[in-house]
């Protein structure tokens, strides 16, 4: 028989792809040539990268919606750099201090992460959304209101803060961090664990009377998800100065959300590829745009989260989309490609016969012309 | 005693705002994002109409029509497609509609705050107690309109269908309920309790923004929750609890800065304790 899980080239191509970036991006900083936005533009790519492919984990696998993203970055951001500032005054390597200060920064994020998972055994669907929704403005409203926080001047991070022109170790931790992540996420999603939160997706009673433990898992991926939130917000820290509460705001979390969207449900590669897209779009649309049209930005996310999601989730628009939604050319182009006797195209393979029998054409072959055969009359008045 | 007062009408308003989540969410089983800010829309229309040189009057009947016509075109555009998919995908085309809502308020108005004077009454004395006028208007108009509504679901053909949605969409289909009719008119009837809630925003805060129903938005379905979602009385009850709470945090130096966060945390404890809310009923889910 075939081996069902087959590992595809498509799984290593994150790995390749942000690798790639982060080498070619070293050699180029090397030579002196890159320009400073653009080294800002990397560490922004790379920390949007690790809270779209969390977020995706939530919304994507184990299906339930998180407004509350930017709350774990928050707590990450606002606690990683402070004790970071603690830190660099103890600890000379400015690398040491990244790293541990990322790690505590991850783990009290984590720590909140539990705290909205609890209300999470509860809840589901929308009000889960609004919990978290919820979460996220306390979190910012608790950070404004702290005066070891810098209250509503923001956590002034000057002190630890990476000149991104000179030094180039940030994006590489923080490449390497996605690199550390993304092979976390995809071997949690294709272990047993995974094949379990994506259960619970797909239907919850079924899972639980599978034996699938649901409360532990949801709770685990929220955990998880805060964690990866965390440290990007402790590389946020890093990066700019001062952390600022507004910035983690409601809007941020449903930026983080449409990259997910316009990545795919549950699709990490995509994750990665809307998370630097939309980071670019951002940093483009930043330099050319001010004002009054700088809506421009939401009215481009609006449209994106309404046409992406109406057209994959409409019942009615299923055919056409199985028609023309990449996924389907990218078949098509495969299924012309195929040479006979590839296993791919046999028939006879037990992965492509039909399941379903179409029962008027079982019914059919006996009205045929030239059958004899004549139905029995309806039995009309008991005669 | 005034601020008490104070939150009493502002619970007014949100208790209108309120009202709209609730029908939608009993009726269409879904949490309708973009509520808040059809009440931007409905501000922004009567800002129009009066800058246009319109009457007080017409402006208000303008606000209620094009906060109507924009639920159900809503309605019929975004969330009709979806019906019968996730509850997830439509969630996100809800937020999705509210940040198009926005985003278009924006690039047409301005991010600006503009000033909307519709009407002063001035203020009156009662038991040695400053409050104005329009708060009481507020909150007589408020308390009519609930009393209305729970009488039109309760006794009309159409809210009887409201009620026989809510309890069983497939039901209700077979008894003959043009389900999608119904769900059309409750938008409607949502939108236009979010038109009456601009107005009565507009008498306390008279400035219009195009972020004005977001935040309102997500209090009022906060007030929902704590009544119990789906519950008319309920949405009454917690519109007016949470006013009055912001009031009372909002008049207390060292609660101030937390008034958000405290009555978050306030919804957050109610679904933890009792996540029906104070009225909702409790469903059971089955496979």
């Amino acid at each position: 028989m075939a081996k069902l899980k087959r590992i595809k080239i498509s799984d290593y191509f994150c790995y390749l792809i942000v690798g790639a970036v982060m080498i070619g991006s070293f050699i180029v900083a090397q030579t002196g040539n890159l320009p400073r936005s653009y080294s800002n533009l990397l560490v922004q790519v790379a920390y949007s990268i690790i809270l779209a492919v969390s977020l995706n984990l939530v919304v994507g696998f184990l299906g339930e919606l998180s407004l509350g993203h930017a709350g774990f970055m928050c707590v990450g951001a606002y606690m990683g750099s402070y004790l970071a500032m603690q830190l660099s005054a103890v600890v000379d390597n400015k690398l040491i201090v990244l790293i541990v200060s990322m790690l505590a920064g991850g783990l009290l994020a984590a720590f909140f992460g539990l705290l909205v998972g609890l209300p999470a055994l509860r809840l589901k669907g929308d009000y889960l959304a609004i919990v978290t929704l919820a979460f996220g403005e306390i979190v910012r409203t608790i950070f404004k209101n702290m005066s070891v926080f810098g209250k509503a001047m923001g956590l002034s991070t000057q002190s630890i803060k990476y000149d991104t022109r000179q030094d180039t170790s940030l994006y590489l931790v923080s490449f390497a961090t996605v690199l550390v992540v993304l092979f976390l996420v995809q071997n949690l999603v294709r272990s047993k664990h995974g094949r379990a939160i994506t259960a619970i997706r797909d239907n919850e009673i079924a899972a639980k009377a599978m034996g699938i433990n649901v409360t532990f898992y949801k709770l685990f991926v929220f955990v998880i998800a805060a964690f990866f939130a965390g440290m990007a917000g402790v590389i946020y820290g890093h990066y700019t100065t001062p952390v600022l509460y507004s910035f983690f705001s409601y809007n941020y979390s449903i930026e983080i959300l449409v990259m997910v969207v316009l990545g795919g449900m549950a699709s990490i590669n995509g994750s990665i590829i809307a998370a630097a897209l939309i980071t670019f779009i951002n940093f483009q649309l930043q330099s050319h745009l001010s004002g009054d049209l700088a809506a421009l930005k939401y009215l481009i996310y609006a449209l994106i989260l309404i046409v992406l999601v109406i057209f994959n989730n409409a019942p009615k628009l299923a055919p056409i989309k199985d028609k023309v939604s990449p996924k389907a050319m990218f078949e098509k182009i495969r299924a012309h490609k195929r040479k006979p006797g590839d296993i791919r195209g046999d028939k006879s393979d037990w992965r492509v016969i039909p399941t379903k029998i179409r029962m008027d054409e079982v019914l059919s072959v006996d009205l045929q012309q030239g059958n004899d055969y004549t139905p029995d009359k309806p039995n009309k008045g008991g005669n | 005693m005034s601020t008490v007062l104070d939150g009493l009408s502002l619970g007014a308003i949100y208790a209108l705002i309120a009202l709209g989540y609730t029908m939608v969410y009993g009726i269409a089983k879904m949490l309708n994002f973009a509520h808040g800010d059809i009440i931007m829309v409905g501000a922004y229309a009567i800002f129009v109409t009066l800058a246009a040189g319109g009457h007080v009057g017409i402006a208000l009947l303008v606000a209620v029509l094009m906060c109507v016509v924009f639920g159900i075109v809503i309605e019929k555009v975004a969330y009709r497609p979806l019906r019968g998919a996730s509850p997830l995908a439509v969630l996100i085309t809800a937020i999705g509609v509210s940040y198009l809502l926005q985003s278009v308020a924006q690039i047409i108005f301005g991010a600006k705050a503009q000033t909307v004077s519709i009407v002063s009454f001035g203020t009156v004395k009662i038991a040695s107690a400053e409050i104005s006028v329009s708060s009481l208007i507020t909150l007589v108009v408020g308390a009519v309109i609930m009393a209305a509504l729970t009488l039109f679901v309760k006794n009309t053909r159409t809210g009887r269908a409201m009620l026989a949605v809510s309890e069983d969409r497939g039901a209700a289909q077979l008894m003959g309920i043009n389900v999608n009719r119904i769900i059309m008119i409750t938008f409607a009837i949502g939108s236009a309790l979010a038109a009456f809630a601009s107005i009565f925003y507009l008498m306390q805060i008279p400035s219009t923004e195009p972020t004005l129903g977001s935040m309102p938005g997500i209090k009022a379905f906060t007030a929902a929750v704590i009544g119990g979602i789906g519950s008319i009385p309920g949405a009454m009850i917690g519109g007016v609890l949470l006013g009055v709470i912001e009031k009372i945090c909002l008049s207390v130096p060292v609660l101030a800065p937390y008034t958000t966060a405290v009555e978050f945390a306030m919804l957050i404890l109610i679904l933890l304790v009792r996540p029906i809310g104070l009225l909702g009923k409790k469903r059971r889910e089955k496979v």
